[in-house]
């Protein structure tokens, strides 16, 4: 019964454990095929990029509103939406690369940010923006969270055959569909939506965390997309439910935590995962007839 | 016959320096066109602009066949090799124009991506990664795709660079076999051999037209000789085109 009592019995104990897994396991569901389709596209970083930009804007609603969700999202979302869609589409409407596009972009946002809130004085208060509060959600937060991740998976299911389709070949969706353009702007929006999900829970810095780790570790299980995309769910998930349990149980932040377990499920995939793996590359077995 | 593309005074470029100089004329439904040409031409050029991804610098392309019964597979296609997608499910995309966003690819269909797969001589490939193949492996894979567009109009830009005999062979058989179907196809291609064989008209050019017509008469040696002058580099300094000057 150790076992149960370790695992089991936080959960079934304390409501603010319920409502935190609930959560994590919400943000996982939208944030694992999401991540996936970043790290496919060579967006890795533009997540971090857009982090970045959507914490000025949750500031900046702060200070309008004090702690208000709703000030707080609202503000994210303008910031990270004004961010992604802008830079995306200078990027296609000019010779500048995506990447480029969204450092300027973030950068400005990011100082913006800075200025605002350094004009109005700092509060501790301030560090859930930063940090999150994952053992705090409440009803209306987690609504929010698991709002988003239901609206992620509807919009990714419907735009799932241009975003694949851009990501191998974009000469070629350009060559038959219109659909490019408009699916990755839907696309940019929802990686800011995951975002402002995952700030309320782990803060906007490690939002980002929950939606590369996983999917950068699948990608060394294996080499098929629905696995990568099951995979890279279920170890946003576990990793959710190990960190919550991990931060109970040692008394460390939960966000971090959580992050954490994340990034050792990573380093254990890139030792042993049989795609690329270091382990499975430093003892070769003897190679085949054909 | 009506022509299927018509080239009007048509100007196409990069930075108003013109790659592709005031070119006339048309081709007709069920050509079997080579372009050729020297590197600088505005082979890959006059391809973009038949396909719609560069605007004329001026004059205009008119053409019978909408967008979307044109099929084009660019000198370098952008195929992200590495994305975990199998050779089933790129030339899956071929159907686009049939299935766009939501429509379900039934057993005709399923019929339909496995004979394109056969046609291209890759039977036993469905389920491999794109990462996994080779270069020859890879074309076939494009080509087959470019089978299920089922495209009037086939544009294909310098399509057996860096291929074995055998598979030029095979993809050169494909491309025979369209224009059976009565399907138009304009290649970009350097093989003069392969040209005299296999393709019944030629546009030789140099920017503007050197020659164009049945092949044998196209591909001489003064025409080449003529070519390979009119080809300068472009000059950073030229001076605006002035349209009475048209050459």
């Amino acid at each position: 019964m150790m076992l149960y009592d370790y695992i089991v019995g936080p959960f079934a104990e304390f409501d603010f454990m319920r409502r935190a897994l609930v959560g994590v396991l919400a943000l996982g569901v939208g944030a694992g095929p999401i991540g996936v389709l970043m790290m496919l596209r060579r967006m890795s970083l533009a997540g971090d990029a857009m982090a970045h930009a959507i914490l000025p804007g949750a500031a900046v609603g702060f200070l309008a509103a004090g702690l208000n969700l709703w000030a707080m999202t609202i503000g994210g979302m303008v910031a990270g939406f004004t961010v992604a869609i802008g830079a995306g589409a200078v990027a296609r409407a000019t010779q500048m690369k995506e990447d480029a596009a969204l450092a300027a972009f973030y950068l400005v946002s990011l100082a913006l940010g800075v200025l605002l809130v350094s004009l109005r004085g700092s509060n501790v208060d301030l560090l859930h923006v930063l940090f999150g509060t994952v053992l705090a959600l409440d009803d209306p937060t987690l609504l929010l969270i698991v709002s988003i991740a239901s609206i992620t998976l509807l919009v990714l299911a419907v735009l799932w055959r241009p975003l694949v389709m851009e990501s191998v070949d974009p000469g070629f969706l350009r060559s038959v569909s219109r659909a490019g353009a408009p699916s990755h702007l839907a696309f940019l929006a929802l990686v800011v939506l995951n975002l402002v999900g995952g700030f309320h829970a782990l803060g906007t810095l490690l939002a980002v965390g929950m939606m590369m780790l996983p999917a950068i570790a699948a990608r060394f299980w294996s080499r098929e997309l629905t696995t990568l995309v099951w995979l890279s769910v279920l170890i946003a998930c576990g990793s959710g439910a190990l960190g919550l349990l991990v931060s109970y149980h040692s008394g460390v932040p939960s966000g971090p935590a959580i992050i954490l377990v994340a990034g050792g499920a990573y380093v254990l995939s890139v030792l042993f995962g049989p795609v690329g793996g270091l382990l499975p590359r430093l003892v070769p077995r003897r190679h085949l007839e054909a | 016959m009506a022509p299927v593309l018509a080239f009007r005074d048509l100007t196409l470029g990069y930075e108003r320096h013109p790659a592709v100089h005031h070119l006339e004329g048309e081709v007709p439904e069920r050509s079997l066109l080579a372009v050729c040409g020297p590197n600088g031409a505005g082979k890959s050029t006059l391809l973009k602009g038949i396909a719609g991804v560069l605007a004329p610098l001026s004059g205009r392309i008119e053409g019978a066949v909408p967008a979307q019964e044109t099929a084009y597979l660019p000198q370098a296609a952008e195929v992200d090799r590495s994305f975990p997608i199998d050779v089933y499910d790129l030339v899956a995309m071929g159907l686009w124009r049939r299935t766009g966003l939501f429509g379900g690819i039934g057993r005709a269909d399923r019929a339909r991506i496995e004979a394109a797969i056969a046609a291209v001589g890759l039977e036993g490939f469905e389920d491999r990664p794109i990462a996994t193949l080779s270069g020859g492996q890879m074309q076939r894979t494009l080509f087959a795709r470019l089978l299920l567009q089922d495209a009037r109009l086939i544009l294909l830009d310098e399509p057996f660079n860096a291929l074995d005999a055998g598979t030029i062979a095979d993809l050169t058989a494909l491309v025979e076999r369209w224009n059976g179907e009565g399907r138009t196809v304009v290649a970009v291609l350097h093989d003069l051999e392969l040209v005299r064989a296999h393709f019944p008209q030629t546009l030789l050019l140099a920017r503007s037209t050197v020659a164009w017509g049945a092949t044998l008469d196209v591909l001489t040696t003064s025409n080449l000789a003529v070519a390979r002058r009119m080809c300068e580099a472009w000059d950073e300094n030229a001076p605006a085109c002035a349209p009475g000057e048209a050459a």
